[in-house]
């Protein structure tokens, strides 16, 4: 049956008497204008030495100036090249793939660009390519105006690069002689090219050690896979196959084991022959996966040791669960069989032997353990064994590559004191606290300006190559390895040259076309050796917490903040607590009442909190809490990635530093003490903004068993039709117009389908849009007073299962009920970009006729004819107008990319910049669409459905926005549009938007 | 109403040179005929030898300088006349007979052409014309300086003018009340007097006196309209170039394809301006220009220098070993831009020249015959939309349109549209 929750996006909506709520809800823009401030102001005006007639004196003087001087026109030059490259014609955009491995982020993109300038990034889909918000927003981090521009020394002298050379050889020589360790700790490169390189290196001098850190560990998972293996490695999950998936704290939509399954798992996710795979998901912060999943246990990080031991026991062992979810979750896996995985993301040895063990158990073919996944390699034991040796003087050179140390290690005390007992020389693209504590900052490229080789996973290359000219004085680290030990070699030549042993399945030119290229493993299966694992039980089984828990994570934005200086990043709205600029403590609201913790919105919607004192292991920090739907009571979230200061522009220092309570590398913390401390913090939380709250037939969803059922009418029971009264009749909203309707059967028709079901609300999209729009960043405060500029949002709503209109209860109690479901909500996230109504509310206010609709279907908005009343914005039903309230580019109030001449040439060259004054919003990528048309008429064909593409549905990695042509009869949009579960929103008002929503089926039942 | 000329007046850049058209041709034409006239009394046989010389041996060889090949002038004084129609013809067949034409061939790596279809009259034509001349003064000398038809703007002066009368006859009548109150004034009705009547009465009239100031009101407004429409539209602009480059020369005299230089604008949004090395692939042989070349004032002293400006871009050193040669110091030309749109208006060169098929003479004029570029359109909406308008989208040879061609024929029985009707006048099109 058509469901008949209730949604709300912030706990503040449930309350019945909120004025805020009521407010946000009435008016598109909360602040009052305030000319009271200034006009109000009697005794000022009175005094005022300018009189009436003088003020208009200036005016008049002033315009008839301005029009004078605006007659001479600026001159403006035009310099062509000298030689023109071949491939470049200027105005075309040009795409090259390759790859991007900084360490914490994988995968096979194409970077267009334009006149020798990266602009965007889009998935390689040719080679499996996806891409997440992180991926996306690279690009801006190469023009970024902080980046170590060249090498420097200790005292922030630069250096060139023939005396580092001259420098560093005599000093490492004389290491070499004095017979002490050299150290090269870098970050997960899985380069084949970069480890024999290290390994030549070793062999010029001698004691080298290799140490591989990764910022956020997955060491439990690959030292349990070496016990098992003998190898260092991880598993790879094809989530495509599973039927049922059975995650204890394992957040893989998010950055579980290097992330990259999305794609795979929402395969599985949208039903297909009436079938779709069920998700049973434990955790205590509320991740990403656990608000897509089917059923969503919240269970304290000690806990789910027990949890994970209970399933163990009652799948292996074939003992009886304890657990009531434990149970419906193996029924769950024996149902499926050898279709059946779990995972988690407990950081324990132990745990993870379990996790693996099961899945052996069932013979799951969603896990496999011969293609072995080399995104996460770093090794805990070894970075401690580091830190001590350095402290103790045993280390004589530390060389750091793409690693920032001094910022991520929980005891980066200690390794700050064990520098300066060894040459140190940090390899870094960024000026962090690492490149300013070390004796050599060494400037090296952003991957875009680099080469390399990526083994992602066993027998699975990938090609990086450079797609500018390097901006700054910088030096790869594989070149300077290769100066070092004696080599003329450039790091292209070398990459060249071993491509011939790698036994590649085509030729070096054309694995550098497509970016990738696969080569045969040397060995295919790996086997099992034994190990103990009635211990691993034990001890997993035994696992308890005291307590408090902490549960540290990484956000879909900042990662493990090596992006930080990002402003996309960092305006991009958390998915779950649609908050941006900031990291927090996440509390439950039983906790809450608990320690007198308090979240309320302030009159112009704007979301303050308490702040608290956050003590574990001694160390202590104050910082903002918020009370999060879905939080197991009991724990905490705190996200890494923030809290950085070293080049970083003042905006973005934001949140604070995570990294400190990362006590031996676990994720959980617990016997942590949390305090109410004075005073509040102001967030930048978009939840209560741009609601639609009250409008009704937003969400749609329905279960699996009713999607199934043959006997009803998905227009009359799960996808109801809205019926409005016409002729004192009740007739489908759909059949009344108020307006003609315009013939769009010729021609191209665009549509935009959005799938509720596989949309996982991970917000590449959004950063896409911004990168292809050039979608203007507005700070923290401008996001706080609701003046966001995204063109896409993802709104998330929360859902309980108490109804409305539930007639047994008292108002009272219902409410109460509602309070009470919001402690583990489900959840439903929900792209919101302009809808293009063919019949568009916000067209018939336009004084100016403005916004205008074309016949292909879109909104159109001419930024030129506004004059910004803003009435349209105030007409919008779905509010996603955005008015540029200032000048966002060179303006040094808005310190961010627009304003300074590295970060403009990320800005795409056809979309126009906008000025402060008028209206903006989605376009539907206009300017895409008609290159894609264009394209066509040149090589005088019709348009392939393929090609046409918006930046949102291009970046989707998950195939949840489908973009096309509904006048092509072939196209998938065709059928999408047509099928059972398509929808629009806020259908009963007319607007007929070219946008359409497909019904969320949620595989609920048992 | 208002244009061009006007706009000259509002838009005056800083570093624009007002330019006459008129003027500029007639001087032109006058020194054209003058010289042609000159050319009449050159020899015959040289005549030809010079056009042979220019088809034929130019590219490589000069009369007065060492180029890929040396110079010919007074070639005749140097060698056999046998020996060069036999090198002429079969330079390479020669060589191993001749140890002299071995000699001659070591002067540059790169070999001659042969040219066996020259008759041996054609190369007695052509060594007619390498041999020393008397140096022909030309009519140059100093230019005629007289000053042409300046045609003025006189719209000013007609306000002017209107303004003088109404306030004569305004001072005519006090001058006659002060007068009449005076009590000297005749009595008899003369036909000022009668005239004097009318005025009275349109004086008393208020009705009148109403429909006037609407009247002046609206004048004031349409001309205002007319003038702020005017603000940003830069309709003959034409800026001062870094190089005194001709369109007339390259794309009219020497016939060259636009988009042999603007190879971009098939391809692109952008026409491209073709980069030097572009200039190069002729510019390489050319050093200098013909004799009677001349642009505005200026003739071949000066504008041999603005290939030399060339050279210096690119860092092309022609006096080098082997016909010139690379220096490698290279500095980019700056020109300034004239057609400039608003960063708000998309347009598509390829849309146009490639998928249109328009000529790039729609929108940029005769630039054939333009010494100086300048904006021959003015680059507004309305000029756009206007073309839009008319315009029709040929459907048949596209393959692209095919079908939408068949739907519309089938639909509303349309055979041809217009760019506006296949939607070539919604705002998004050009504005995103």
């Amino acid at each position: 049956m058509a469901s008949n929750k209730k949604y709300w996006q912030s706990v503040e909506e449930l309350d019945e008497n909120s004025s805020i709520v009521d407010t946000l809800r009435q008016n598109e823009f909360v602040e009052e204008i305030p000319t009271d401030d200034f006009l109000g102001d009697k005794k000022s005006l009175e005094e005022s030495s300018t009189t009436r007639r003088d003020f208009l004196k200036y005016v008049g003087f002033s315009t008839a100036a301005a029009t004078l001087a605006s007659c001479e026109g600026p001159v403006k030059k035009a310099i062509p090249y000298i030689v023109k490259p071949n491939n470049i014609i200027p105005g075309v955009a040009d795409y090259y793939a390759t790859t991007i491995a900084d360490g914490f982020d994988f995968a096979n993109i194409l970077v267009k660009v334009r006149e020798g300038r990266p602009i965007k990034i889009e998935p390689n889909k040719d080679a499996n390519g996806s891409t997440n918000a992180r991926v996306q927003a690279s690009v801006l981090s190469l023009y970024d105006s902080l980046r170590l521009k060249n090498s420097k020394t200790k005292d922030g002298s630069s250096i060139s690069w023939a005396d580092v050379d001259t420098q560093l050889g005599e000093k490492l020589t004389d290491i070499k002689d004095s017979g002490k360790a050299i150290a090269i700790l870098t970050n997960t490169n899985a380069s084949p090219t970069t480890a024999s390189l290290i390994a030549q290196f070793g062999e010029s001098f001698g004691n080298v050690k290799h140490v591989i850190y990764d910022s956020v560990s997955e060491s439990a998972a690959l030292d349990a896979y070496e016990a098992m293996f003998g190898t260092r490695a991880l598993p790879t999950y094809d989530f495509s196959k599973a039927n049922t998936i059975v995650s204890v704290g394992a957040d893989f939509l998010g950055d579980w084991q290097g992330g990259n399954f999305e794609s795979g798992y929402a395969k599985g996710r949208v039903p297909d022959h009436g079938k779709m795979s069920h998700h049973t998901h434990f955790e205590s912060n509320m991740t990403l996966t656990g608000a897509n999943a089917d059923v969503r246990v919240m269970v304290k990080p000690s806990q789910q040791n027990t949890i994970l031991a209970d399933l163990y026991n009652a799948i292996v062992n074939g003992a009886s669960a304890k657990d009531a979810n434990v149970i419906k979750a193996v029924k769950q896996i024996k149902k499926a069989g050898s279709n059946a995985v779990v995972v988690t993301g407990i950081q324990d040895k132990n745990a993870q032997l379990l996790a693996m063990a099961i899945n052996s158990a069932i013979g799951s073919e969603v896990m496999n353990t011969s293609v072995t996944n080399n995104t996460r390699q770093g090794n805990d034991a070894d970075v401690t064994q580091l830190v001590a040796d350095m402290k103790s003087g045993k280390v004589g050179a530390v060389i750091i590559n793409n690693s920032n140390p001094v910022y991520t290690l929980p005891n980066s005390a200690d390794f700050v004191e064990g520098l300066k007992n060894t040459l140190s020389v940090s390899f870094s693209t960024a000026d962090n606290e690492t490149a300013n504590a070390v004796d050599y900052a060494l400037a090296t490229p952003h991957y875009l300006e680099s080469w390399g080789t990526v083994e992602m996973k066993k027998g699975q290359f990938s090609v990086m190559q450079p797609t500018i000219q390097p901006l700054f004085d910088t030096r790869q680290f594989e070149d300077c390895l290769l100066k070092w030990t004696g080599s003329e070699e450039k790091y292209y030549d070398y990459i060249k040259s071993s491509f011939a042993g790698l036994g590649a399945d085509k030729s070096f030119s054309q694995a550098l076309h497509d970016g990738n290229f696969a080569a045969a493993a040397s060995d295919s299966e790996v086997t099992a050796s034994d190990v103990d694992m009635s211990a691993a039980y034990s001890s997993v089984a035994s696992a308890k917490g005291n307590g408090l828990e902490l549960q540290l994570y990484t956000k879909i934005g900042l990662g493990d903040g090596q992006q930080a200086n990002n402003p996309w990043l960092q305006e991009l709205p958390d998915p779950i607590t649609r908050t941006t600029w900031d990291n927090y403590l996440t509390v439950s609201q039983a906790d809450a009442a608990e320690l007198g913790i308090e979240n309320w919105n302030v009159a112009n919607g704007g979301l303050n909190g308490s702040l608290v004192e956050l003590t574990a292991n001694g160390v202590n920090v104050t910082l903002p809490a918020l009370i999060q739907p879905g939080q197991a009571v009991g724990s905490m979230g705190l996200a890494f990635g923030y809290g950085r200061k070293s080049g970083m522009k003042e905006e973005m220092q934001t949140g604070k530093n995570a990294y400190h309570f990362y006590k031996n590398f676990k994720t959980t913390q617990s016997g942590v003490s949390v305090e109410l401390v004075s005073g509040e913090h102001e967030f930048a939380c978009t939840q209560l903004q741009n609601t639609m709250m009250g409008r009704g037939d937003i969400v749609k969803e329905t279960t699996l068993a009713t999607f199934n059922d043959d006997s009803l009418d998905p227009k009359h029971s799960w996808n109801p039709v809205p019926m409005v009264s016409y002729k004192h009749q009740e007739v489908e909203a759909t059949t009344v117009d108020l307006w003609d309707e315009f013939d769009r059967s010729v021609g191209h028709h665009f549509n935009l389908s959005i799938d509720l079901n596989s949309c996982t609300g991970c917000g590449a999209c959004v950063v896409a849009c911004h990168a292809e729009n050039n979608v203007a960043v507005v700070g923290k405060e401008e996001i706080r007073k609701s003046r966001d500029m995204h063109w896409l949002r993802i709104d998330r709503y929360y859902s309980s299962d108490t109804k409305k209109d539930d007639k047994e209860l008292g108002l009272i109690d219902k409410f109460a009920k509602m309070e009470d479901a919001s402690a583990n909500p489900q959840v439903v996230f929900q792209p919101i970009m302009c809808q293009h109504c063919n019949h568009a509310p916000c067209e018939t206010v336009c004084p100016v006729a403005a916004t205008t609709h074309g016949r292909q279907g879109q909104n159109q908005m001419t930024y030129n004819r506004c004059v910004g009343t803003r009435y349209c914005a105030n007409n919008c039903p779905y509010k996603v107008r955005r008015f540029n309230w200032f000048d966002y580019a060179n303006n040094a109030e808005f310190d961010f990319n627009m304003n300074d001449d590295l970060g403009k040439m990320v800005l795409n060259p056809d979309v126009t910049v906008r000025t402060r004054g008028v209206m903006e919003k989605c376009s539907m990528c206009i300017q895409m669409t008609q290159a894609s048309i264009l394209k066509a008429k040149k090589e005088g064909r019709p348009v392939k459905d393929e090609e046409f593409q918006t930046a949102c549905s291009n970046a989707c990695s998950t195939g949840a926005m489908v973009f096309g042509d509904i006048n092509d009869k072939e196209s998938e949009i065709y059928k999408l549009k047509n099928d059972a579960r398509s929808y629009h929103l806020l259908e009963h008002i007319g607007t007929k938007p070219n946008v359409v929503y497909q019904v969320k089926v949620r595989n609920t039942e048992v | 109403m208002y244009q061009t000329r006007k706009k000259q007046l509002f838009i005056s850049m800083k570093s624009v040179k007002q330019h006459n058209l008129i003027s500029r041709l007639t001087l032109s034409t006058i020194a054209l005929l003058f010289l042609f006239t000159l050319n009449l009394s050159a020899q015959g046989d040289a005549k030809n030898g010079k056009k042979l010389f220019n088809s034929n041996c130019a590219a490589c060889h000069k009369l007065d300088k060492d180029l890929v090949g040396p110079a010919l002038g007074g070639i005749t004084e140097k060698r056999e006349n046998a020996w060069l129609k036999a090198w002429i013809k079969d330079n390479a067949a020669f060589q191993k007979v001749d140890a002299d034409a071995k000699e001659a061939a070591a002067y540059s790596p790169t070999a001659m052409n042969a040219f066996p279809q020259f008759s041996d009259q054609d190369i007695d034509d052509i060594l007619e014309y390498t041999k020393p001349q008397e140096p022909v003064i030309t009519a140059g000398g100093p230019v005629q300086t007289f000053a042409a038809p300046v045609k003025q703007d006189n719209t000013l002066l007609y306000i002017l003018g209107a303004i003088m009368v109404v306030m004569l006859l305004m001072l005519f009548n006090l001058y006659r009340t002060i007068n009449e109150l005076k009590g000297d004034a005749p009595k008899s009705r003369s036909f000022s007097e009668q005239a004097n009547g009318v005025w009275e009465a349109f004086k008393r009239n208020k009705f009148l006196h109403f429909l006037m100031v609407i009247f002046f009101l609206l004048m004031t407004a349409y001309f205002a309209f007319g003038w702020m429409s005017q603000v940003g539209v830069d309709q003959g602009y034409q800026p001062i170039q870094p190089i005194e480059f001709s369109h007339k020369i390259h794309a009219g005299d020497n016939k060259i394809d636009c988009q042999y230089c603007h190879s971009a604008a098939k391809h692109s949004k952008s026409s491209g301006i073709p980069s030097a090395n572009v200039c190069m692939n002729c510019h390489m042989n050319i050093s200098e220009v013909a004799d009677d070349t001349k642009i505005g004032n200026h003739g071949k002293d000066i504008l041999d220098k603005e290939i030399q400006k060339l050279y210096d871009a690119v860092g092309w050193d022609p006096e080098a070993a082997g016909g010139g040669a690379y220096t490698g110091e290279t500095k980019p030309i700056e020109w300034v831009r004239i057609h400039n749109l608003p960063d708000f208006a998309y347009f598509n060169h390829s849309q146009h020249v490639n998928v249109a098929g328009q000529k790039c003479q729609k929108c940029h004029g005769p630039v054939e015959e333009m010494d100086e570029l300048y904006q021959y359109a003015p680059l507004t909406m309305d000029w756009c939309i206007s073309c839009h308008r008319e315009t029709e989208v040929d459907m048949t040879e596209n393959g692209y349109y095919k079908k939408i061609h068949e739907q519309l024929a089938k639909k509303y029985g349309v055979e041809k549209v217009t760019v506006a009707e296949m939607g070539g006048m919604e705002c998004g099109k050009c504005h995103y």
